[in-house]
This record gives structure tokens, sequence and C-alpha cells, in this order.
């Protein structure tokens, strides 16, 4: 627990059921039963806590500042101490986790979201690409991820079958978990992008994820069983897709080992992989061992809410935690076309 | 009233339209100029490799790099992805695969798309060339595509003094992003009252102010606004000031007020425009009541009710 000046827990995690549309709703309908239900788990009420930080994008559902109308849903005035990331809310983890760091808090609350159904995800993505070489060609997030996946098998690192079982597994997994989309037998399907089947790839869907943090003994006077960040770190690969091998995430692997992964075995591994090929660079990358859990509660091929599915894998490990299921997790995030940007964090529970 | 059973979810497209304008760099520049004539240009970056498309950092040493090369315009495919089912802004209207290109003389490869009959046309190794587009204006989209090449490969890159007359210095990223829109449960009960003439807002259940037009939460509390409660017609102009600039699209004579109005029972002003009165006559605490034109879908604007002005203290938290 050295690695950092504060001792930073998750003690708590919420998030909402993920829907493929959520139409009568809007934002700051569908993220404020959310906030209340994270806040209820600690005691704390919204004007107790030090610092909120949220992510979202604006492009998902075409709305323009939506961050500042989900701001309503927090009880934001008299004004609050508040951040927003374009990003997914991990990064906005990321931000409070430092905000608590320098002492300038001592809890926080986090929360993100992604409402994708009001427009066409596949093509809202390309937006985030390189404007001059890269975007004026609309290459999809499916397109992007399938040239990904080729390059794998090629390098003879899976296969068709290994990447549907990957997806069955997930889904299998989501039949515990109650806000997966997708749960249970799902077809693996046709081609969308070949090699990658609908089977691997993510459903589009609305949700919301929140977690509160808190350092030290606030943290244990507010959670029976902290989940204590021990090390966290992210990362970024060139944006030029064609300057990488795509078979392997360096990015992952150096923010793994600033984060301490390697120092000590993972139970379980939450790994934010939207795509099944994914799943096999992200286990190469942090050397998993066969016998960790990857993505117990079904991971993003289960239920992948732009923005918010990345900080529901921090969650999902701290979760595990909270309940005495796993001791030592390594949760990861990732943001941008075949996995370029990493966030990688390690938590653990106070041993008995 | 209370929100009861959900009212029908309205829903209107939504269309997102922003056409950028790029500045391009000199390394950018000699790039997309050289597509227009033809001609591929690379990047050396600082160890010496032959970067393409190229940049003007090195992406490892962020040093600035210069140093320009012409590559082939045939290349080896690196890694690929069948597209069955192309989607509209998409290079090629017929199935196609994606592809990172390694051109002849290139230590990187290019990503855009290939024109081939079917997936079993395409593997990883096969080789491709450039096919021009007819109209060229200096943007990655002079490629129309790769096709299938199986003649001799390029050469090592050249030197490239990255001149070409009429340089291109930008271009105009356009792009559109169609939506449905659904404004959500309060605003949507907002909006259903309007087409029948009346201003509903709702009412936050712990500190019990009244939003209008309401948004569903109270920003104060962070609780959701449940009861609805119907306010005005008529309303306070709470401040107020006069437009002198014409906008455009916009037939409305100037000089006008734009004012806000704290509507009967609404614990918030919303904006509105004041006619029915010369603009050098409105004045705080003018009482004011909305006009409505055929078929409009709002109050086309406020005018006075004729009744005294409202006390400076009835509505001074309103301001």
């Amino acid at each position: 627990m050295a690695r950092y000046a504060r001792e930073v827990a998750v003690v708590a995690f919420a998030q909402s059921d993920h829907l493929r549309r959520t139409d009568e709703l809007s934002e700051v309908e569908m993220v404020m039963p959310v906030l209340h239900q994270v806040l209820a788990a600690t005691g704390l009420k919204a004007g107790e806590i030090g610092f909120t930080c949220s992510g979202s994008s604006d492009y998902l559902a075409g709305r323009a500042f939506s961050f500042t109308m989900t701001l309503d849903g927090v009880g934001a005035w008299p004004p609050i101490s508040e951040s927003h990331v374009e990003m997914d809310g991990a990064w906005a983890l990321y931000e409070a986790w430092v905000k608590i760091q320098t002492g300038e808090a001592d809890t926080a609350l986090v929360y993100s979201y992604g409402k994708s159904s009001p427009g066409s995800v596949r093509d809202v993505l390309t937006r985030q690409l390189d404007p001059y070489y890269v975007a004026p060609l609309w290459p999809d997030s499916v397109a992007l991820a399938a040239l990904q996946a080729r390059a794998l098998i090629d390098a003879g690192e899976t296969d068709e079958s290994a990447l549907a079982a990957i997806g069955a597994r997930s889904r299998a997994d989501a039949g515990a978990n109650p806000h997966a989309q997708l749960r249970g037998s799902v077809p693996q399907g046709d081609y969308q992008v070949r090699p990658l089947r609908t089977g691997d790839c993510p459903p589009v869907g609305d949700g919301v994820a929140a977690v509160v943090l808190a350092a030290g003994d606030l943290a244990r006077q507010l959670c029976e069983r902290p989940a204590w960040i021990t090390g966290i770190d992210h990362r970024i690969e060139a944006h030029s897709l064609g300057l990488r091998d795509l078979t392997d995430s360096p990015s992952t692997r150096i923010a793994a080992e600033h984060a301490g992964v390697f120092e000590a075995p993972v139970d379980t591994a939450e790994l934010h992989a939207p795509f099944s090929s994914q799943e096999v660079v992200l286990r190469k990358a942090l050397g998993l061992a066969d016998d960790v859990a990857v993505n117990p509660s079904g991971g993003a091929l289960a239920a992948n809410p732009m923005m918010a599915a990345g900080l529901i894998r921090i969650g999902e490990a701290a979760a595990r935690i909270h309940r005495g299921e796993s001791h030592r997790v390594v949760a990861h995030a990732t943001s941008g076309p075949c996995l370029q940007q990493n966030l990688v964090a390690v938590l653990e529970g106070d041993r008995a | 009233m209370t929100a009861a059973s959900p009212p029908e979810i309205l829903r209107a497209p939504l269309i997102v339209e922003f056409p950028f304008t790029r500045s391009l760099g000199p390394v950018q520049s000699a790039f997309l100029s050289g597509l227009r004539e033809r001609t591929v240009l690379g990047v050396k970056t600082s160890d010496g490799r032959v970067m393409v498309p190229p940049v003007e950092y090195d992406p490892v040493t962020a040093e600035e790099i210069r140093d320009l090369v012409e590559v082939a315009a045939t290349g080896t495919v690196t890694t690929w992805a069948w597209n069955d089912r192309p989607r509209s802004q998409q290079p090629l209207d017929t199935p196609f695969a994606w592809v990172l290109v390694k051109l002849d003389g290139a230590d990187t490869a290019l990503l855009h798309v290939l024109d081939a009959p079917g997936p079993d046309a395409v593997r990883t190794g096969m080789r491709v060339r450039v096919r021009w587009a007819a109209e060229r204006t200096g943007a990655i989209t002079d490629i129309a595509c790769f096709e299938p090449y199986e003649g001799p490969a390029g050469g090592a890159a050249l030197p490239h003094d990255g001149d070409f007359a009429d340089a291109v210095t930008g271009i105009v990223a356009e792009a559109r992003l169609d939506y449905v829109y659904s404004p959500g449960r309060a605003q949507t009960a907002y909006i259903n009252a309007l087409s029948d003439r009346r201003t509903v807002g709702e009412r936050c259940p712990s500190c019990h102010k009244v939003y209008v037009p309401p948004r569903g939460a109270c920003p104060t509390c962070g609780v959701a606004t449940t009861d609805r409660v119907e306010v005005g017609p008529a309303g306070t102009v709470t401040t107020y000031c006069i437009v002198n600039i014409k906008a455009r699209n916009l037939d409305i004579e100037v000089p006008y007020v734009y004012a806000h109005i704290a509507l009967d029972g609404a614990g918030l002003a919303l904006h509105g425009r004041i006619g029915g009165i010369p603009y050098d006559q409105v004045r705080m605490g003018l009482r004011v009541e909305p006009v409505w034109t055929e078929g409009g879908r709002y109050p086309d604007h406020y005018r006075p009710t004729g009744e005294p002005d409202a006390d400076y203290d009835a509505y001074k938290e309103l301001i």
C-alpha cells in the first residue's frame, strides 16, 4: 500500500439495467436512480461528497453539453467541486483518485453513462478517428476490431471457434448478472464484418454506472470490506493503426506494470474487451494464468454501455471484493479503436 | 396532477452536421497534394523508417520530422476484414474489404478499402495497387480504393521535396450523424401540454420549487421532480434586454424585447419575446400573457395583460 500517498478504496458500486433502448427517459432521468442507489449504499448524502467526476460523450445521443443536464441529478447547487471527462468513466475515476491523493477530497462520486440508442454508435465512433486520413473513410468500430481479429488469426493466436467460445462463456456467466443486456445462450450469428460474427461483438445499449471512492479510515467506516485501489495507471498507443502491432497491447502491459499487477497473483480479471478478439490481446498483455476467472460479470460482450462499460469493470471487480468473493482483482478499461488507450487497476481486500 | 402512466413517447429526427475546416501542416499538405497528383509520399521517422501516411512529429520521439520520400502505389495487405454491408458514407457501395496496406518502400501500413469480388479473393500478404479517383481534390479519398495487382513490385522510397503547385492547405471534413431524439418523461409531458396551449412544470418533492420547463430533476436537491403543476398562463417580466441585431431567418423587426418571464406559480423564469407594447415601455414587473399563433407549438410571444405591475418583492427571488 506504500505505492501512493493515501489509501483509497471503492466503497460502493451501482449500475442500471443495460437496455437496448430507454426512449422514455432523458439522460438525467436514466442516471439519477443509480446515483441515489450508490449514495444510499454508503449512507452519504450528495452534499457530503468531496469531489464529483463524470464521464460521457455528447456524440452518442447527439445532445450538446448533456453532462451539465445530468448534474441536476447530483444536486449540484449550491456549486459542488466537480469535473467531467469526455471518456469512459474509468478515466473519471482516475481523476477522482488523483484528487483524493492530493488531499483535496476524502470522498468522490464517480459516474458515467451512455445513451447510444438515439444514434448509430458504429457511425458515431468514426468521429473519434484521425480526421485527415481515417475519418473520411468512415471505418466503423466493428470494421476496425475485425482488422485486429484477422491479424490475431493470421498470427495463430486464435481462431473463429475460440473467439465464439469467448462470447459464449461471457453470456453464460452473465446469466448470474441481472443488469446484463445479453444473458445465457446467444446465437453466434452471421458475419458482421468478417471474421467477426454477431456473437463476437458487444450489444449496443443504454446504461449507467456509479462508484463511491473514499480514503483511509473513512473507507472502513463506509464499507465493511473496502476494495482498495492498490495500483492504477493508464497508457495510450500511437493513433495510426498501421503503426501498431494489433496483436499486442504494450500500453496495457506498461500500465499493468505500473499498477503492480505482476507483483502478486490475481484471482479475477474484469477486462473491458468489447470484442471477443480483444480478450485474447488483453490476456496476453496481462499474462493471466489459466486459473484466473475472467469477466465473471459477463464483461462488455454482455453489456457495453459506451462510456460506462470500463467503469463497470472496476465496479464489478470492487463488488466481488465487497462480497468476499475475490481478494486481488485486476480491472481494465479501454477507449478508442482496437484497444488504443488502456487503464489498469488492481483492487485488493484486507486480508483476514 | 401526479406523474402516472407514462405518456406516449415523443420522437423526432435530429440531424447533426459539422463540416469542420481543418488546416494542414507542411507534411500533411504535401501528402494530400501528392495524392491529387497520383503521388504517394511518406516521411522518414527518427529511426529511419518510412511512415505512410506521414505525420509531422515522430510517434516515438515526438521530434519534428520533415524528410519526405516517395513510395510506390503498389503494396501488400497486412490485415483485412470483409464488409458485406457497406454503410452509407463508406468509400464503396458494393461489398469490399477493409485493408491495412504496406506500400512498397514503406515500413508502416495505410488504412483503406479494397475492391475485390468476395472474401475468398482476399488474403493477408496479397498484392494490391491504388485505384485513383477520377476527380481528385487533395484528400485521402483521392485513393478511390485498392485493387488486386499481380505486376512487379515498386522499389525503395526515393527522396521527394514535397513541392506541388497549388498545394492544398486545408480540408473540409464533412460529417453528418442521424439521430432519433426522445425527450424523456418530464419534457414529453411539457411538450404534450404545450400542444393544448397549457404550460406544465414539475415540483420538487423536497424543496417544493416548481421547474418550468421541467427536466425531471431538481438540481438543488438531486431528486426527481414528480408532481406536475400547471402554471401561468400569465406571468411577470423579471428582467429583459432590447435586441438591436436582426437575426438571420428571423422575421422580427428590431428593436424588440427579449425577457425572462416568471409564469404565475413557477419557481424560475423562462425566456420569451415581448410584443404588443413599444420596446422602450417594457419594464421589470410588467404583467404579460402568452400569444399563440395558429398551428404554433409554443407561444409566439407575450403581451401585456393590462394588470398593474407586480410588486418587486413578489418576483425578486426569481430574477
